[in-house]
């Protein structure tokens, strides 16, 4: 394996992506000085610092790094590419706080409008997609980079694909949220939910993205075990249809090159029944089929029990692949999209129970013979009351996707509180899970630095949890009744800004609720920290600990 | 130009019209795999498989 004699050179990675880098400064520069609006010329000249700064990544990493390239193997035991995962692992945590906290921030302006401080940057408007794109994309996003690079690592027995390119990923993947954040923060937003960055962010994100899948793509290829864990799949379905859905609902024309602004090739209903086929099958395929991964692979390992009915888990995926592409319409019930559409969106909506309720008694079922390490062991018990809080939400989904409940629960909070019930409990818990797993593997720790911190943490966080969906829901339902009252006369009973203030406690509750479940994450983060600082080495496993990452 | 447009409208309501069978037959045929009994050994196994390590 060892080759002493061999000359360093470049490859030819690292020469042309040096050069790709230069030349990509070099334009950035000019459109920086170019610009129309002053957001366009921050993110081009942002994006030629971060070019420059690539280039010097690459060729310093060139000069510090041994001649030959990491070896596949060490003594036959395949040598894991641990750094890319370290870096998302890292990521994931300081993003998931700062869109907790911007949560929170936004849960106290809706209860204290003041808070608005009337300062554009800062207002609720722009803050909320802040907050919504922190946690998904960032938060949950750098997740499942992690846990898919570990995963598809670890059950195929290969190492990572390719040298540079898993770091072009986690880099040019956290850079994109950089440069959408900051977006959000100046104004630059194209008005979608969930699809907010403008058209270059949106180019940047495609190319990151098919990178992403190739080197996964490239590390099942090469993989060692036959056959393909059925974890990948879901990875690999997260990965293949957020392509499709992000080019689907996207095409915009930029008003000019050196500028922000963008217009979408299409209008009216055919954009918004675009748009919801992209927000609804995100829900189903960024923060479902890709944190169901993490659920077939987290908690058999750290269960040490088999998955309850492989089976099972085929017809899940396949269920769920052939059943959530068509859910979309029920985000516009009563709208001027043809109520066949709506009607076949409600429909497959409520056929969802089927895959979901599958996979949740597949993942529950799967601690069969070691229920009682639940008493013992907190991080499994975050990962099945995340199982539990998927089922729940998976539940009330295609229940309010039906019109006649829709008609009570649409545009009141009820939504905000289903979602974070699915958020929160689902892919907050099912994340932190797997984190309090991963950082020990991936840094070589025997365990965790206190599972008396997990246990507060999650119990901290339930009750967050618990305080912040029942008064989305409590609020929901009043303000859908308050809507819809009338008076003997046939006049609407309450005014729009009574129903306003009639939210108002709830909107306190919401916000402590919000302020717990950041708490839980502060805890965690302190925890993790200690964890790789001071934590115990694992000794079995000299393999992990080779250099230059 | 016309010959082309009735190309593409027999072409697409055929497809129409016959996705939702083939789709449901590619449903019925994985079903069929997942429950096949000669698979059950390969399905155990890959349950197995995160406990499985290096």
């Amino acid at each position: 394996m060892s080759q002493p004699s061999i000359s360093k050179s470049m490859t030819i990675g690292e020469s042309g992506l040096a050069v790709v880098f230069a030349i990509t400064a070099f334009l950035c520069v000019i459109a920086s000085a170019k610009a129309l609006d002053a957001p366009f010329a921050f993110h081009a000249a942002l994006s030629a610092a971060a070019s420059l700064a690539a280039v010097f990544f690459i060729v310093n990493r060139y000069f510090e790094r041994p001649a030959a390239l990491p070896p596949q193997e060490i003594n036959g035991r395949p040598n894991y590419n641990m750094g890319p995962i370290k870096f998302s692992a890292f990521m994931a945590m300081f993003w998931g706080i700062a869109g907790f906290l911007v949560g929170l921030i936004i849960a106290s302006q809706l209860a204290w409008p003041a808070l608005n401080f009337d300062l554009p940057w800062i207002s609720f408007g722009r803050l909320r997609p802040l907050h919504t794109s922190a946690v998904i994309f960032a938060f949950g996003g750098n997740v499942l980079i992690a846990t898919s690079f570990y995963v598809v690592q670890k059950s195929c027995r290969a190492r990572l694909a390719g040298d540079l390119a898993p770091w072009f990923v986690v880099l040019g993947y956290n850079f994109f949220i950089l440069i959408a954040g900051t977006g959000y923060l100046l104004g630059v937003t194209q008005s979608k939910e969930y699809a907010e960055p403008e058209w270059y962010a949106d180019l940047w994100l495609t190319i990151v993205w098919v990178a992403y899948l190739l080197v996964f793509l490239a590390t099942i290829f090469k993989r060692k075990e036959p056959h393909i864990f059925v974890a990948n799949w879901f990875y690999l379905a997260f990965i293949v249809t957020i392509a499709v859905l992000h080019l689907g609902n996207n095409p915009a024309l930029p008003v000019s090159v050196f500028g922000s602004k963008s217009y979408i090739a299409w209008g009216g209903i055919q954009d918004a029944m675009f748009q919801w086929w992209y927000g609804h099958n995100a829900v189903g395929f960024f923060l479902t089929a890709g944190f169901l991964a993490i659920m077939y692979y987290f908690i058999p390992k750290r269960a040490e029990r088999p998955i309850y009915s492989y089976r099972l888990s085929i017809i899940h995926f396949w269920a769920l692949i052939f059943l959530y592409i068509w859910a979309g319409p029920h985000h516009l019930h009563y709208t001027a999209l043809p109520d066949w559409t709506q009607t076949l969106g409600m429909t497959f909506s409520i056929m969802l129970w089927m895959p979901s309720w599958g996979g949740m008694i597949n993942g529950l079922m799967t601690l069969s013979g070691a229920w009682d390490k639940l008493r013992t062991d907190p991080v499994l018990r975050m990962l099945v009351v995340s199982v539990a809080f998927y089922g729940m939400s998976t539940f009330e989904g295609p229940m309010m996707s039906i019109k006649v409940v829709n008609s009570l629960s649409h545009y009141t909070d009820w939504t905000i509180g289903h979602v974070h019930s699915g958020a929160l409990g689902w892919v907050g818990f099912v994340s932190f899970g797997a984190l309090y797993c991963l950082v020990p593997w991936a840094w070589n720790r025997k365990g965790l630095y206190s599972l008396k911190l997990v246990n507060w943490h999650f119990w901290i966080a339930t009750l967050g949890i618990v305080l912040y969906i029942s008064a989305m829901w409590v609020s929901g339902i009043l303000q859908g009744l308050m809507w819809r009252a009338y008076t003997s006369l046939g006049f609407l009973e309450y005014s729009f800004i009574e129903t306003v203030e009639a939210m108002h406690p709830f909107y306190i509750i919401r916000a402590a609720g919000g302020g717990l479940f950041l708490i839980g994450a502060l805890i965690m983060a302190y925890n993790l920290w200690m964890t790789v600082r001071v934590g115990e080495q694992e000794v079995q496993m000299p393999v992990a600990l080779q250099p230059a990452e | 130009m016309k010959a082309i447009l009735t190309v593409h409208n027999l072409a697409s309501d055929l497809v129409t019209t016959i996705w939702t069978p083939v789709f449901v037959a590619i449903f019925l045929a994985i079903v069929a795999y997942a429950f096949w009994p000669r698979n059950k050994a390969v399905f155990d196994k890959a349950a197995h498989l995160p406990l499985r390590e290096e």
